[in-house]
């Protein structure tokens, strides 16, 4: 489903990605962990447009997708949340998941339709499964950093993805809440067939829900592979797991 | 911006249109020609705001487009055997089209950057308009314009002013209550997750831009009827300095808030300035009370006395 071959990303000089290998395939739930600075992030910005590789394919569903702005790679299928939030804060907890609907449904250029009635029942099902009902009518800059975090998630679904991407998807969320959106996590996966492509810190998480795990260093793949060859191999436990695999 | 439509605020709408509609029978001429020449301002404003609140562009030269609206209409009458009324027509069609081909080359640009290139090539439309003598009559502009019969007296231009204007604004707030207002919204707040849920930003904001120059246009359109002439400093840079500052006077997250900062610029203007030519030295004063007092607007400010849902977090923010 997706592939992403050599890809090198450069900032002033400064390789953030230098070799990065990942192949994701349909159903799969891929992990990409490293330490900070390892090009995570960076590698996700490339995937979906935030971000224009210097060299390297990337290709989803048959197609390079490489180097297309954001909006269209949305449109083929991926939809992403961010490390740091990245919501839209004036706008209510419906609206935030509402426009992304709106722009799913190729909506955005309607002029004349009310938008109240537009999106309805898809928008209401996205915030119902992910636990936010109580909260639709909140303006979303007031949630609390979790929930916050969530609403991340909501937004990524409006647009029905084919392949999720999440960046960090518990980072600064209590344990608890941590526990919910792994949860959420699985549901997505197993009873809606999303894709999903992660990366994350807590490797407790990552190795209860991840079919494969790719590790990153330097900008560089290490190694890519089923969780229990990636805990087995030294090199990433010298770099990464340390004493604890 | 974005507040439901309410039966409260309709009825309220609807009882002041229909004072509005019997007022000319018990005010003097000039008082009539005051309001009129509110409305005409108040879209203008309004229409700003379009892009400025609900799409957080700095849309700094937007007199350009009412000008060009004016001007469009001045010049069909004057320059041309057609109907006067085809002017009317033509005036949103052609600030639009101008709408269009400033704002194709800004909108690659962002915030600032965008707002200054576009007061330069906005200035430059108003330079040929104040140079082209043989055309747009250069910094003497057009006098006596001989508008239709049925509107050019003072109350055919007030009800004419009053009519349009308010199915221009019907026609606003449906459109920022649109799937595409929320999208604009969307894209203020946060331009980067927008493109990231699929939405091309530059071409939501060119169609924003266009959608706003199309009704300062009109707008502009009401001026020829009201004054009978058109003169470059429609479309100067100070004009559109004016209008920014009654979208924060009044509100800039509030749809009517513009209207209103309208009304009190221009009646500030007009017996403010009776008594000194440095009038906006009460501008200055009041803009500073309010900067301190009412970063809402004072519509924005009355909105959070009493609907106080969702509103204050936006102050919070700030």
């Amino acid at each position: 489903m997706l592939l992403v071959k050599d890809v090198q990303k450069s900032f002033d000089g400064f390789r953030a990605v230098s070799d990065a290998q990942l192949k994701v395939e349909k159903g799969e739930v891929v992990a990409v962990i490293g330490p900070n600075g390892a090009g995570k992030t960076t590698l996700f910005n490339l995937v979906t447009g935030q971000l224009k590789p210097d060299s390297g394919e990337i290709i989803f569903n048959d197609e390079n997708i490489a180097g297309m702005p954001p909006y269209e790679i949305c449109r083929k299928g991926i939809s992403r949340s961010f490390q740091i939030v990245n919501i839209f804060p004036r706008l209510t907890v419906f609206e935030n998941v509402r426009v992304s609907v709106i722009s799913y449904n190729k909506r955005t250029f309607n002029l004349f339709s009310k938008a109240e009635n537009v999106a309805v029942a898809e928008t209401e099902e996205i915030i119902e499964s992910l636990g936010l009902s109580e909260k639709v009518k909140r303006i979303s800059g007031s949630l609390s950093h979790g929930d916050q975090k969530v609403l991340e998630m909501a937004i990524a679904l409006g647009n029905r993805p084919e392949l999720l991407i999440l960046d960090e998807p518990t980072a600064g969320m209590s344990p608890e809440e941590t526990l919910a959106t792994l949860e959420l996590m699985k549901s997505l996966s197993r009873e809606r067939g999303i894709t999903i492509l992660f990366c994350e810190h807590d490797m407790e998480l990552v190795f209860s829900i991840a079919n494969k795990i790719m590790v990153m260093q330097h900008g560089r793949t290490i190694i890519e592979g089923h969780p229990d060859v990636v805990r087995s191999n030294r090199e990433v436990q010298e770099a990464y797991l340390g004493g604890e695999a | 911006m974005i507040k439901k439509f309410s039966w409260k605020a309709l009825f309220i709408g609807l009882a002041v249109f229909v004072l509005l509609l019997f007022v000319p029978r018990y005010l003097p001429r000039f008082q009539i020609y005051l309001l009129a020449l509110i409305f005409v301002t108040g879209l203008l404003a309004v229409s700003l705001n379009m892009v400025l609140g609900l799409g957080g562009m700095y849309q700094f030269h937007h007199a350009v487009f009412y000008g060009i609206g004016a001007y469009t209409v001045a010049l069909v009458i004057t320059k041309t055997s057609v109907s006067p009324w085809l002017g009317f027509i033509a005036a949103p069609i052609v600030s639009a089209l101008f709408s269009f081909i400033i704002g194709i080359i800004c909108v690659r640009l962002s915030k600032l950057y965008f707002g200054m290139l576009q007061i330069s090539l906005g200035s430059l439309v108003w330079a040929v308009v104040f140079r082209w003598y043989s055309f747009t009559g250069g910094d003497d502009g057009i006098h006596g314009i001989p508008v239709p019969d049925l509107i050019s007296s003072t109350s055919g231009a007030y009800y004419f002013s009053l009519a349009v204007t308010a199915l221009c604004l019907v026609i606003m707030f449906r459109i920022v209550n649109s799937p595409f207002g929320r999208s604009f919204q969307a894209v203020r707040d946060n331009p980067g997750r927008s493109e990231a849920i699929g939405i091309n930003v530059k071409h939501l904001q060119l169609t924003g831009m266009v959608i706003a120059g199309a009704f300062a246009g009109v707008s502009g359109s009401l001026f020829v009827v009201i004054e009978g002439s058109v003169f470059p400093e429609l479309m100067f840079w100070t004009l559109s300095l004016e209008i920014t500052i009654m979208c924060l006077l009044g509100g800039w997250f509030t749809f009517l808030g513009p209207m209103l900062g309208a009304a009190i610029i221009v009646l500030l203007r007009t017996f403010v300035g009776i008594y000194t030519e440095y009038w906006t030295m009460i501008l200055g004063i009041v803009l500073m009370f309010l900067i301190l007092f009412l970063p809402q607007g004072v519509l924005g400010f009355f909105q959070e006395k009493f609907e106080t849902d969702g509103i204050k977090t936006i102050r919070e923010e700030k």
